[in-house]
């Protein structure tokens, strides 16, 4: 089975930036990859939002190394909507960040019958407009 | 004193699995009908009114349908969490009845999915391509499908437990046998776990057969007082109990991809019926995919966590084994719009009123019904009497 080894961002949904994510999706313009930890009460969570889910503190932001472990996934290979019916069959995965939380992102750079549970995986940001660039996810040796 | 216990006093389906003579609107309204005709009730009786349809632009959004429909509701209930909504307006009406805030509630649903599209609404942005707003920013770009969202519960329940495929397909193939007995079910042909496990996979680990129909269809319900239901046509189903829960909404939120908030709802309505899961004659289960069943069975407490694909492939959930579910042939191959909620409340009753033909469960006195809604996130668990608790 293929899979895209540099993946193509024409057509994929575009980020709306709002208040919660506007940091995050900054940062992915200089490659770095952001979840919120709590000043409060230290909890980390993803996706950005304006309260911590723990306390109800407002979070602040933790720079992540970028890699992380998958957690669970898929292997689309039925899919009718534009643009990702052109790229099945593809893995979407939930890979747990090492500071602790999770994120949904595609594993390219290997094929989709190699992705495996407890598979380690770095990001690798693709440009997809001047507001965001989009992490993807490549195995890793470590 | 009367006798305020709520009931089930009515049930109606619309036309299924395929009416392209009724648009969504119209499922409710001929569900409607039935139930009304079902019960013995006057549409003047219904003072409580809910309906699913929480999208104002829709044309059988909640608040004009109880207009269409000609009922001016003093309850009113739009609560709208997907497949199991009409689990937790079953929960609201018990409570408003009791409380005396209304006499006789119609819940109701009609969807006209598959004439209107013959597809599965997808997942993510509908408009690929454009911007996304919120929370859908973060999964959207990745084109995961509805389907993909529940291959990852799936996938991560075979990887802690060994659960395979030929377990899950246990459960396609007793609602395909179910089926069978139900002459309106979408497929009724006989299929075998090697038919599922062979036919092709639409994402890592579900195939095909492990997937819903696409139905249209639609469903109604009639809770009243147990005093109400007394000179009623039907004999009554006692509501024992009625609970909701969420984990999650979005999928990439779930804690834990092996266990559903159906843990705390199925809890809390067994705790209210004073009853456990061994004094459960049949179940109905929202069978979106195979591993929304299998994870209600362990999460309800009909086997333990991590054991629902032994007790999927054991025979159990067929007619004649320990806990018939899905009589009626359920979503995987019966009928499913969209929202199947409805269904399994209607299903269960038949059970209980001794109405479900060929495939009545013998001597059933306890139904337990539990629904889906989003992303194995919003649970709702109804638990259905004969008697009186
Ligand atoms: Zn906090």
């Amino acid at each position: 089975m293929t899979n895209v080894t540099t993946p193509p961002t024409e057509g994929r949904p575009v980020p709306l930036l709002d208040a919660a994510g506007r940091p995050y999706w900054e940062a992915t313009l200089r490659g770095e990859l952001l979840v919120q930890e709590c000043p409060g009460c230290g909890h980390r969570q993803f996706y950005p939002r304006q309260i911590c889910v723990e306390c109800g503190d407002t979070p602040g932001w933790l720079t992540t190394e970028g890699r992380g472990t998958v957690h669970t996934f898929s292997v689309v290979r039925q899919q009718g909507a534009y643009p990702f019916n052109q790229w099945t069959p593809y893995a979407v995965a939930v890979v747990e960040l090492d500071e602790g939380p999770r994120i949904m992102g595609n594993v390219i750079g290997c094929e989709v019958d190699e992705v495996r549970i407890g598979m380690r995986v770095e990001v690798e940001f693709v440009p997809l407009n001047e507001e965001a660039s989009l992490p993807f996810w490549r195995p890793a040796a470590t | 004193m009367a006798d305020r216990t709520p009931v089930i006093a009515g049930i109606g389906l619309s036309d299924y699995p395929k009416a392209p003579h009724l648009d969504a609107v119209g499922h409710h309204v001929l569900a409607t009908q039935r139930a009304l005709a079902d019960s013995g009730l006057r549409k003047s009786d219904i003072d409580g009114f809910m309906c699913a349809q929480g999208d104002f632009a829709q044309p059988d959004n909640a608040g004009t349908m109880a207009e269409i429909l000609g009922i001016n509701p003093r309850y009113f209930d739009g609560t709208a969490v997907g497949g199991s909504s009409f689990e937790l307006h079953v929960q609201h009406a018990k409570a408003a009845i009791e409380a005396g805030l209304c006499e006789t509630v119609l819940i109701v649903y009609g969807s006209d999915l598959y004439t209107k599209s013959g597809t599965n609404p997808g997942f993510g942005a509908k408009k690929p391509g454009e911007q996304v707003a919120g929370v859908l920013q973060y999964e959207a770009p990745w084109g995961n499908t509805l389907i993909g969202a529940y291959a990852m519960a799936a996938q991560r329940h075979m990887h802690e437990y060994g659960t395979t495929s030929e377990q899950l397909a246990a459960i396609a193939v007793a609602c395909r046998t179910h089926a069978g007995l139900n002459p309106n079910a979408q497929y009724r042909k006989p299929l075998t776990v090697e038919d599922v496990v062979n036919s092709r996979m639409i994402a890592d680990p579900l195939h095909l057969f492990d997937c819903c129909v696409v139905s249209d269809g639609g469903g109604a319900v009639i809770v009243t007082t147990a005093e109400r239901a007394r000179d009623l046509r039907q004999p009554p189903v006692h509501i024992l109990g009625a609970a909701s829960a969420q984990t999650h909404w979005n999928i990439s939120q779930m804690p834990d991809y092996t266990r559903t908030a159906a843990e705390r709802s199925g809890k809390e309505a067994f705790a209210q019926a004073g009853l456990t899961p061994d004094d459960v004659d049949t179940v109905q289960l929202y069978d979106s995919f195979t591993i929304t069943a299998l994870l209600m069975l362990e999460d309800l407490g009909f086997c333990k966590k991590g054991e629902g694909g032994p007790f999927a492939a054991s025979g159990a959930l067929q007619l004649g084994g320990s806990l018939p579910m899905n009589t009626d042939g359920g979503a995987l191959s019966s009928c499913h719009p969209g929202m199947r909620g409805i269904f399994l409340l209607i299903e269960a009753t038949r059970q209980l009123r001794g109405q479900a033909g060929d495939a009545q469960v013998a001597g059933a006195e306890v139904a337990l019904a539990c629904g889906s809604g989003g992303w194995l996130s919003a649970m709702g668990t109804v638990i259905l009497g004969k008697d009186k608790a």
